[in-house]
């Protein structure tokens, strides 16, 4: 267990720089509005943020717990929060029974993933299949899969690099609506296209 | 099993901050760049331009000028402001599963963190350090500064 032997060095070293240097942490509002929280452990013990905007500031060995402003968070962090990347955001596209060929719907939602692939500076993108539950589970492996590939070579084809583009089959998995086997379900013959 | 868990956290890290050996695997890819940004990888400094991919174990750091945001592939998003030093010490995702686990560092600077689909599903296998604290995340976005911010 030599991993034995660094841990003591490492509460040392923690121990060594707590006196000289300073921190904050200010927990933000999610984007999603569900409860977060954020436990901060160090030299001093356990903190614990779980409210919006409540913050934690060390100097010199001292904690001091309080509430931070919007224009407090702006003037500290307000260059790191500017340089946050876009927001993923995932887009739904369904399937013909038994085919790797889209809706009509899903035909004009693919136009608007390609467009907005383009807009996003680095775009990258995972693909993920499904399928619902008509047909054995491998034969839906393969189905979901081809579904996936399908969609990926639409974005090729739209000029995504291959390498910037993941493929996943997750086959009768992950029902979106959940059923029996073998129910012709349009809402599980689907592929999420997560975009970053 | 919470203090197991914290154990094992504790000695991952310890293996992070000493530098174990670890295959250079993808984390992320830079989405926002301004000013001056560099990776350090491997004893080599990169620029770090729109569309560079950031590895495990490289450290992003910022100029007076700049700023980095980092888009990691659980969806994470990371940023720096001026002045700062991030350190992506530990990342593994399996985006079949969504299983994995991560661990950032920042040594100066400021931070914005978004935490993504680990930290949704496996709050314990991610961790934001200081030097001199560790965060742990429930599911959340939160803002780390470490120094006064008028250091270099």
């Amino acid at each position: 267990m030599r991993t034995d032997l660094r841990l003591p060095v490492l509460v040392l070293a923690v121990l060594l720089v707590a006196g000289c240097a300073s921190e904050r942490i200010v927990l933000l509002p999610s984007a999603d509005g569900r409860p977060g929280a954020v436990v901060v452990r160090g030299a001093g013990g356990e903190i614990r943020l779980d409210r919006p905007y409540a913050a934690t500031a060390r100097r010199g060995g001292a904690n001091e717990t309080y509430q931070a402003s919007t224009e407090h968070v702006q003037e500290r962090f307000g260059a790191a929060l500017a340089a946050q990347p876009l927001r993923p955001k995932s887009y739904v596209l369904y399937f013909e029974v038994g085919s790797n060929q889209l809706t009509a719907e899903s035909q004009a939602e693919f136009a608007k993933l390609r467009a907005e692939v383009g807009e996003r500076a680095a775009a990258e993108v995972m693909v993920i299949g499904h399928t619902d539950t008509v047909g054995n589970s491998q034969g839906n492996d393969a189905l979901s899969l081809k579904r996936a590939e399908s969609v990926r070579d639409l974005l090729a084809e739209a000029g995504v690099a291959g390498e910037k583009m993941e493929v996943v089959g997750r086959g009768e998995r992950e029902l979106l609506v959940p059923t029996a086997d073998e129910v012709d379900e349009p809402a599980n013959r689907r592929v999420e296209i997560n975009l970053r | 099993m919470i203090k197991t868990h914290r154990l094992a956290a504790c000695m991952l890290l310890v293996l992070g901050i000493f530098g174990t050996a670890q295959a250079a695997e993808s984390a992320g890819m830079i989405k926002t760049s301004k000013g001056t940004v560099t990776l350090e990888r491997d004893g080599q400094k990169l620029i770090a331009v729109v569309g560079t991919p950031v590895l495990v174990a490289d450290k992003l750091r910022t100029g007076s000028d700049g700023a980095v945001g980092v888009t990691l592939r659980d969806s994470t998003l990371l940023s720096a402001g001026p002045n700062s030093l991030i350190t992506i010490d530990k990342f593994a995702f399996d985006s079949t599963t969504t299983d994995g686990r991560m661990s950032v560092g920042i040594r100066k600077g400021t931070l914005s963190v978004a935490s993504g689909k680990i930290a949704k599903k496996t709050p314990e296998s991610v961790d934001f350090h200081t030097p001199t604290s560790v965060l742990g995340v429930r599911g959340t976005e939160f803002v780390i500064e470490v120094g006064d911010g008028r250091e270099d």
